[in-house]
Formats: structure tokens, sequence, C-alpha cells
């Protein structure tokens, strides 16, 4: 793929933004659930490459939602299995 | 209006969508505070009634409001309908394919944007198309079978290749290079002549006309120009900018092209889009797609319904499909799983495995006849003892 491509840039992607430590503490103490509750996105997706995401980060995604208007998501990143 | 009141709005804890509407409708309106605060009371209330509640069965109820209205889609259409004289499935096989997350479509197809220049110049919007449509040697010049010398001789045609932005030595160098990496034919050699704009290839076996003939049709079909798996692209104004229009299917390929608008372009091929733009994007897509397809035959579904379906497509990290092979598949009980499909395969590698169910869902409970953990029967209420 061409160096100028930024998958970011694309409408479909919505802003991808690794999240902090304590945020994830926050997020997850204030829905009670663990991290692997958490929707999962692969280590080798785009949008995680171009942010530059590790595995085991966490990912909020704030989507342009049709319904609310604006809309966070969160994503743990988890390495793709092997078929 | 005044920014106390726009602060108070911001923190409110509604959604956007409705705070961007509160504003624009109080914007213009004289109201005192205590009018205001009364509005917005009702709001949150109002907000507060419209949200789901806990333990409802929402997935029932998706599966029923997209259903529901499937079942019309069946009687009505089985057909194609053409958009910009381009074939693309529709109505209930469309949304059997978004649904099953097929890895390709029956009918591909991209809608290429085009940026800065080439948007507004027709000339310029054809260039591009001639980089992205793919053209085969046959369209560049003439191909005869010399069965005396046995060779095939290609007189290309130079108007054509000035017209389509092509060199006589790119083609040269391209074709016999593309019939081995794409064919996978080698038995060849060839001798490019640049002057007279003639390319001849020779099998090498000489002695056999079927060699001659197989290498003559590889001569013909090879691709010198453009992306190999689009095979038509129509040029449309829409708008008061051109539009390409494919047949096939090519995101990364097309990206690449100059004058493409990388940040618009987009397929209908799902699979694509989430391995070329990530899952998020795959996730969009498969709203769009959905809600257009049932939108087009005139069905309107909520997009709630088509988002929750989305999100439980995409929540493993890629797009799974609806079903065995995906996630009713991959539930975490047995009894669920088997009662879904193959039944006796489930039960005898659960048996196999020593899997334990732990009755969580709602289908295995129904199966052992206990009370099922939605609604109320999912809160568990602890008494206090009274203390004396």
């Amino acid at each position: 793929m061409s160096t100028n491509f930024s998958v970011i840039s694309h409408v479909m992607v919505p802003d991808h933004q690794i999240m902090s430590v304590e945020e994830i503490d926050e997020l997850l103490s204030s829905y009670q659930i663990t991290r692997d509750q958490l929707p999962k996105i692969y280590h080798d997706d785009p949008a995680v490459k171009e942010v530059g995401a590790k595995i085991n980060d966490v990912i909020r995604i704030v989507r342009i939602s049709q319904t609310a208007g604006r809309a966070e998501a969160y994503r743990m990143v988890v390495k793709r299995p092997k078929k | 209006m005044k920014s106390e009141l726009i602060k108070k709005i911001e923190e409110a804890d509604l959604p956007e969508k409705t705070k961007n509407d509160l504003k624009k409708y109080l914007g213009d309106q004289d109201i005192s505070k205590s009018q205001f605060e009364t509005i917005l009371g009702r709001i949150k209330e109002e907000y507060a009634n419209t949200r789901i509640e806990p333990c409802e069965a929402v997935g029932v109820i998706a599966a029923q409001s997209i259903g529901e209205p499937g079942t019309q889609m069946t009687m009505r259409t089985f057909h194609y309908a053409g958009v910009a004289e381009i074939n693309v499935t529709l109505g209930l096989p469309r949304l059997i394919e978004i649904m099953d997350a097929r890895k390709t479509p029956s009918t591909p197809t991209m809608t290429i944007y085009l940026a800065g220049d080439y948007a507004t110049n027709r000339d310029m919007a054809r260039e591009v198309s001639w980089q992205i449509e793919a053209a085969p040697l046959h369209e560049f010049g003439d191909i005869t079978t010399d069965m005396l010398d046995m060779r095939v001789n290609v007189h290309l045609n130079r108007d054509v290749c000035k017209k389509r932005k092509i060199t006589i030595d790119e083609i040269i160098d391209r074709s016999p290079q593309k019939i081995k990496d794409k064919n996978h034919y080698r038995d060849f050699e060839f001798e490019g002549d640049s002057e007279n704009a003639i390319i001849s290839f020779m099998p090498k076996d000489r002695e056999s006309y079927q060699n001659l003939f197989s290498l003559a049709e590889h001569v013909r079909k090879v691709i010198v120009q453009g992306i190999d798996d689009i095979e038509r692209v129509v040029v449309r104004k829409e708008n008061g900018e051109y539009i390409l229009y494919t047949e096939g299917s090519n995101l990364k390929g097309v990206f690449e092209v100059d004058g493409v608008d990388t940040s618009r372009t987009r397929t209908n091929n799902i699979a694509e889009i989430s391995e070329v733009l990530g899952i998020e994007a795959g996730r969009n897509a498969i709203i769009d797609e959905a809600l257009s397809t049932l939108r087009e035959q005139g069905i309107a579904v909520d997009v709630r319904h088509i988002m929750l379906v989305a999100d439980m497509m995409c929540i493993e990290g890629e797009v799974k499909q609806i079903g065995r092979h995906g996630i009713a598949g991959e539930k975490e009980s047995v009894l669920s799983r088997a009662s879904f499909e193959v039944t006796v395969n489930h039960l005898l590698d659960a048996a196999i495995a020593n899997e334990v169910d732990i009755l969580e869902g709602v289908t295995e409970n129904v199966i052992v006849g206990q009370p099922i953990q939605l609604g109320t029967g999912d809160v568990k209420l602890i008494a206090k003892s009274r203390v004396n």
C-alpha cells in the first residue's frame, strides 16, 4: 500500500484512541466488568497499527452514531489467533 | 442563547444528538430559567424512558424486527436491479450475503470518488477509469497467430495506446511478465520490437499446435493496464462531481491509483473493507449495506436492530457470520449450540471434551425447565435480615 494513504482518514473509520491505565480502571469499574469482557480488536488491524497500540491496550472508539450522534465504544487489543 | 444554559445542556447526561437538538430549538427562544429547568427535566425523563431496560431480550427483538420484514422481501424480489448499468444483487439474497459474512459478494462493486480536479473534469475522470479498468492485450492491437513460423504476433495500435496513456515499451515489458505471474504459463519466449510496435510470442515446444493456440489465448487475455479484478468501470456525474462505478472490487489496488479520493471510496465487499480499513470500518459497512438493502425495498427497520447485529458480528475483532460457523456456533453453552443445528455432533463433541453447561442462557434453561435469566428472572433479591 502506498505510504501516503492513511486508513484513519477514511470516512468509514471512526477515531481510535489508546486509553491510559487510569481511564481503563475507571471504565472497568463503572461497568463492573473485567478486561476480557470487552469486545476485541486484532493487533494487526489496520487502524490499530496506525495508532500504534500494543497487545493488551484498550482502545476507545469514538463512533459517529446514527442514533446518538456520538457514541463511545471500547475494544481490547488481542493477538490474532492462528487458524 | 446564554452560555450558562449551553453549559447546563452540555453537562446533562443525554446523547450528543439530543443536546444539539435542544440547543437548536431553544437557541432563539426567550425562556426564563425555570422554564428551561422544566424543559430539561422533562427531556431527561423522556430520555430515561426510551432507554432499554436492563435484562431486556434485545437480541430476540432485533431478530424479530429484521426477520418479519424479511419475509416480505422474499415475495417481492429475487431479481437484480441496475445502478448505472451495473448489476447489483439486492433484496433478500443480498441481506443473506451480508449476514453470512461471505468472503466475496456475488456482485462485487465499488463506488470510487475522485480527488481534486479529477472529480470535476470529465477527461481526467476518464483517465483514472483507464488506470482502474482491467484491459486485456487484444484491446491495444491486432493479434495474429502465425502457424507457419509458430508464433503469435501482436501489432500494437499506437493511437489506442496514446489515448489510453500507456507506452509501447510498458506493454512490451508488462505483458510477458503478467502471463508468467498471473496465468502461471511459462513455456514461451518473446521478442519485443518497440520501433514497429510489435511483440511476438513463441512457444518453447514448437512441435504442437495446441501449445501455440493456448499461448495465443493467454496473450489475448493478459491484462496490461488497470487492476485485474475490476472488469468494468462506468463514469457518472452525480451532484456535480464524477464518480466511478465498477464491476469487481479491489480496494487496495484502487487506493494506489492517482486521483482516487482515499477517504470516501468504498466497496460492497464487507470482508475486504474489514481487512483493508479495520474492524470498525467493517462494522460500519455492515450497517450501511444492510440498511440500504432494506431501505431500497421500502422496508423501514430501526438502525438499532441492525447496529446490534453488526456489533455481534464484529465483537471478536473480525467479521463473523450469524449461524453455525459464527456466532451461533461459538456460544458457550452446549445445549444452546445443540438446539441450533447439527445437534448430535455438538453433543458428541461436548461429551468427548467433557464440557460443562452452567445454564446461564435462555435456551439451556428452557430445555431443562428452569426460569430463564431474562427480565425479572435475572434479578436476584437478597433480603436484609431485620436488625433488632
